[in-house]
């Protein structure tokens, strides 16, 4: 085995490799599938626990305050603490409630975002699942998280609820279009939809550096309404804690309320990812024409390391919105989309369009 | 009465939602019971009474040393200026002169209350907008104040500092060079205030023209303070009917004609300006001398009936005595800012969004103690 931190091909296969030669070829892909599931599993409590506790003490220091500093040093088992906190706690039944729908909804949300996170390149050779049309699977799987939001505020029973999720379904619904053209500007540029050719493409320079100001646009479009879909501040209308106390996850209480909550983190982690990777050029070092020197360097971080920088880098200008910001209203909220943000965005698609036909990228 | 327009069809179903009294943005039990058409308000009304204590009852059993306690407990925010007029009142009936030394340490505590108490508000607006930063900022700049407070009066939200004829003790030695520090700090974090939310595009959408009330309509309802000042309606007791030393001192009146919330907004930030005009005026010139003047040991007020009103934080406070010459009130009535501006809140937030009702809330800078009473 050769294990090699700067392309995982090797060590996959060798996996790969190893099972085949004990079973079957079917049990090894069944095999390798409860891998990656179990893998996953455990890397998306993690980035739950890790971006939860980064938050806290991100607003904290926007905030003058210290944030958790009591559960062991820095406070960083505090997450871990409350997640026990979570797991003991009672769930509160609700007597008017849609039983089946209530209970539903949190799975429909989790799942939705666990399954998009299947499709992202982590590093060179660490692709789960590598489809021809990644990007579409990705946007197809995790819009369906609104559907859990959805019946979340329907089943709970209470008019604070269905209000969140109505504006939520509203705000979603809206937001999904500009995501999807905004990415869809970057695919007119690399001509595909699969991301390990998008991330391939992107070896000689960012897709935000090689797309003109076209790109830029269509990145800064993405980063609103990728916010905007993932219910965070300043769009989150669903929550509105001034407004509806909790919005569509009011009655949820213990372990039902926790898995909303990881899946706001994760979704955040999602977004990022897919923002990094088709931007930022995913786990491809950051490297400048010909400067043969500087690249080297760059080349020598690892593709994990540069994904994981992106991807937090995205991440903490999106809790630097959110903590600075007041919230919209929902009139305003789809004005932004509807009024501004999906026309700038079509004429940008021709935009770049054009750019590609008379060849002016980089 | 709320009814549904037409039974059948879910477009036109109106519906209610309680909201409070346990409610994250009404501020303490307020409950307002809104009716909605999807997301728009299409009446609201306050129900009070979830802390009702029956002060002013109360006060009919008690001396009048005794009654300035329980003023602190109504606007809580605003306790200085609470105690004020209920001193005010009794030495006016008695028509004792206090010493200069207490106008002064009257006058610039009752502006760094106004002071605090507008910093807080500007926290909770932030909050009920969804800035959630705002919070931490006003909060510690407050702290700068209730710290002088800690220091001059022993306690940090209900002072009781005045009494009938004076100050319960003497300010601390290094009052002025706190208040002189505070000063200095503020006017440098108060730009900040702006830079943080006033600027804010987002803010400014939320709040122009959401909840309008013009002057007429603003004077009708009894709106005072900076609400009322908002609409253009001139209405500071300190400039229009001086007391303390409010004719000496050089200040402006802050007046917006818009009558909407950011003109709100915008009265409470330029009246945090005109405070620490005020205390910049008086902090080096206070005489030395008594901190009270000499009162009987049993007040005795002369039968009659006695007004004085005073500017709270949140508009005019009144506090009205009628006396059959014994040591209790016969009556007290006490005149709440809080209560008239409430009034007008389904007025203020009709035909526009639940979130707007909430903005609208904040900008009206409720404390439901102050209502209820």
């Amino acid at each position: 085995m050769a294990f090699n931190i700067y392309d995982f091909t090797s060590f996959t296969e060798w996996i790969d490799q190893g099972l085949r030669s004990v079973m079957s070829p079917a049990w090894a892909v069944i095999t390798e599938l409860a891998i990656i599931g179990i893998v996953f599993l455990v890397f998306y409590a993690l980035i739950g626990l890790i971006l939860v506790y980064a938050e806290r003490k991100i607003c904290a220091f926007i905030q003058c305050r210290i944030g958790p500093n009591r559960v062991g040093p820095y406070g960083i088992f505090q997450t871990i603490a409350d997640f026990i906190k979570l797991l003991m706690k009672e769930l509160i039944h609700i007597n008017k409630a849609d039983k089946l729908l209530f209970n539903l909804a949190p799975f429909i949300v989790i799942i939705a975002s666990f399954m998009a996170l299947s499709a992202i390149p982590f590093a060179k050779g660490l692709h789960p699942v590598n489809l021809n049309i990644g990007i579409f699977f990705i946007l197809a799987v995790s819009s369906m998280g609104v559907v859990g939001i959805l019946l979340a505020g329907w089943s709970s029973n209470n008019k604070y609820s269905l209000i969140g999720a109505m504006r939520s379904g509203a705000q979603i619904v809206s937001y999904e279009l500009s995501v999807g053209l905004s990415i869809l500007t970057a695919c007119v540029l690399i001509g595909s939809l699969q991301l390990s050719v998008i991330v391939e493409s992107q070896a000689d320079g960012w897709l935000i550096f090689k797309g003109h100001i076209p790109a830029v646009i269509a990145f800064v479009i993405y980063l609103i309404a990728a916010t905007a879909e993932t219910n965070r501040g300043p769009f989150d209308l669903a929550e509105a804690e001034s407004e509806l106390t909790a919005g569509f996850h009011t009655e949820y209480s213990g372990i039902k309320f926790a898995f909303f909550f990881l899946a706001e983190y994760m979704n955040m982690f999602l977004v990022a990812a897919i923002a990094a990777t088709i931007f930022w050029g995913g786990w491809m070092p950051f490297h400048i024409g010909n400067w043969e020197g500087f690249n080297r360097v760059m080349d020598f971080i690892p593709p994990i390391i540069w994904f994981f920088g992106k991807t937090v880098v995205i991440i903490l200008i999106m809790m630097w919105f959110k903590w600075t910001f007041p919230r919209l209203r929902i009139d305003q909220l789809l004005t932004l989309e509807w009024k501004y943000l999906l026309p700038i965005n079509l004429i940008n698609i021709l935009l770049m369009a054009l750019i590609v036909l008379l060849g002016w990228h980089f | 009465m709320i009814e549904d327009t037409v039974i059948g069809s879910i477009e036109q179903q109106e519906y209610t939602i309680n909201m409070g009294p346990q409610h994250p943005s009404t501020h303490g039990v307020l409950r307002l019971v809104v009716s909605l058409k999807g997301e728009i308000v299409t009446q609201v009304k306050p129900h009070l009474g979830y802390i009702h204590r029956g002060i002013e009852k109360m006060s009919e059993s008690m001396t009048y040393p005794q009654i300035v306690h329980l003023t602190d407990r109504l606007d809580y925010l605003s306790a200085h200026i609470n105690n004020h007029a209920l001193c005010l009142a009794v030495e006016n009936a008695l028509q004792v002169e206090v010493p200069e030394r207490v106008k002064y340490i009257r006058t610039i505590m009752d502006e760094l209350n106004r002071i605090a108490s507008h910093q807080l508000w500007w926290c909770s607006f932030g909050m009920d907008l969804g800035a959630l930063t705002c919070f931490f900022y006003g909060l510690r700049d407050r702290e700068y104040i209730l710290d002088i407070f800690e220091e001059s009066c022993g306690s940090r939200l209900l002072h009781s500092y005045y009494t009938p004829g004076g100050l319960m003790k003497d300010i601390h030695p290094g009052f002025q060079k706190r208040v002189k520090d505070f000063i200095k700090y503020f006017r440098k974090v108060l730009p900040e205030y702006d830079q943080l939310l006033t600027g804010n595009v987002i803010m400014q959408e939320r709040t122009r023209g959401i909840g309008n009330i013009t002057k007429e309509e603003a004077i009708s309802y009894g709106f005072t303070g900076p609400s009322g000042r908002g609409s253009g309606f001139a209405c500071d007791v300190r400039k229009h009917h001086p007391y303390a030393l409010y004719d000496k001192v050089d200040f402006q009146e802050v007046l917006y004609h818009e009558g909407d919330s950011l003109a709100r907004y915008q009265v409470r930030i330029g009246e945090m300006w005109e405070s620490m005009k005020i205390i910049e005026q008086l902090i080096d010139n206070i005489p030395e001398g008594d901190y009270s003047a000499k009162m009987k040991a049993v007040i005795k007020l002369p039968e009659g009936e006695y007004y004085q009103r005073v500017e709270a934080a949140r508009g005019e406070f009144g506090v009205y005595i009628l006396s059959d010459g014994g040591k209790t009130p016969y009556r007290l009535k006490l005149r709440s800012p809080n209560f008239s501006n409430l009034s007008a809140i389904d007025l203020l937030a009709r035909n526009f969004k639940i979130a707007d009702l909430i903005a609208i809330g904040g900008s009206l800078d409720l404390v439901i103690p102050d209502i209820d009473r």
